[in-house]
């Protein structure tokens, strides 16, 4: 909007935020608060985490518990503020090389244990912090400045990895589609269990001057241009996918939670303790 | 009379032009200043979508009040 609801969870006084002109994490922010508001979630019991990059610079400007932690290891944090306190909301926000990379094993593992975590992972293609370093989803033949003739090797597919990995919710959306962002995190949230939204992102600065878009609504535009939903893409060839970002709904499952089964377990085999 | 109000807050507006591409009615162009600023606000349909694309936070679309 920003509607008033939607301001009183920014730390305004750090305003204007230090991401580029035109920086799609600021659309998952607004989209984020946005799905917040909506589900009616308070400020002292939501918990954002984040690790090392430009998308963890977002707990620094929304007003709620915040934790800004090591490179790729701000899951194993959110995952001990929610065994400590289960009664928060934790939601842990990401980027490509923080989530694939860097913090890979904890990523998979994460969704393994299904606890009861929100990951939005959002995707750019490229470390655009460090300087525009080639991170695993950066897509084969794209440039960067760790591979000046283009890169090689076959990028990861972040929602094929969570669900494979046993996640009970996960779901992709690009900024074009900024209500759609909304309504996927407001589904993970909801969601008891662990639950990835992938967000397809730009860094026109890093990644786009090299790769014929460098102006933000270049960006938007390529997005609109070649995402499909995923009950189009269905019925399409692996040839007619080429280049395109599927966009949906993957999983929506219920599968038993980790809390839960930790609460069982020790209801089980604990002891009186009377 | 317009039925709507887009407010720019320019002290946040960086000038990236996405609310000026993405408005589909064009209400919106750069200032000298290169900020965003309505200069067509008679067309705006209030579709909100200058306000979700707005990375920095700074557009507000609101209805406007009738004059009494």
């Amino acid at each position: 909007m920003p509607s008033q609801e939607v301001l009183n969870w920014l730390r305004t006084r750090f305003f204007p935020h230090i991401w580029c002109p035109g920086c799609g994490h600021g659309i998952i922010m607004h989209a984020l608060l946005r799905a917040l508001v909506d589900l009616g979630k308070k400020k002292e019991e939501t918990v954002i985490a984040s690790g090392i990059g430009c998308s963890s610079r977002m707990p620094g400007y929304i007003d709620a518990c915040t934790l800004h932690t090591t490179h790729g290891r701000s899951l194993a944090f959110a995952t001990g503020v929610k065994l400590a306190n289960p009664e928060l909301t934790v939601i842990d926000v990401m980027g490509d090389g923080d989530c694939t990379a860097i913090g890979g094993n904890h990523f998979i593992h994460a969704c393994r244990r299904n606890i009861d975590i929100t990951a939005i992972v959002m995707n750019n293609n490229i470390y655009g912090m460090t300087g525009g370093q080639a991170s695993p989803t950066t897509p084969v033949g794209a440039y960067a400045t760790t591979a000046p003739y283009g890169v090689l090797d076959v990028p990861f597919d972040i929602c094929k990895l969570a669900a494979g990995a046993g996640a009970s919710y996960v779901a992709r959306a690009t900024v074009a589609h900024p209500l759609l962002i909304e309504k996927y995190v407001r589904n993970a949230v909801s969601k008891k269990g662990f639950a990835v939204v992938e967000v397809v992102t730009h860094c026109h600065t890093q990644f786009g001057r090299k790769n014929k878009r460098p102006r933000p609504i270049d960006n938007i535009n390529f997005f609109k241009d070649n995402s499909v939903m995923n009950n189009k893409a269905s019925n399409m060839t692996l040839e007619e996918l080429q280049g395109k970002i599927v966009i949906g709904e993957f999983v929506n499952i219920e599968l038993p939670e980790y809390i839960e089964q930790y609460k069982n377990l020790i209801e089980e085999v604990g002891g009186n303790r009377g | 009379m317009a039925k709507f109000v887009v407010d720019v807050n320019e002290k946040w507006c960086k000038g990236c032009g996405l609310c000026v591409a993405i408005c589909p009615k064009k209400v919106l162009e750069f200032n000298e200043r290169v900020k965003s600023e309505p200069v067509r606000i008679d067309d705006c349909i209030g579709c909100h979508q200058c306000e979700n694309i707005c990375p920095d936070f700074a557009i507000t679309v609101k209805e406007a009040k009738p004059n009494a």
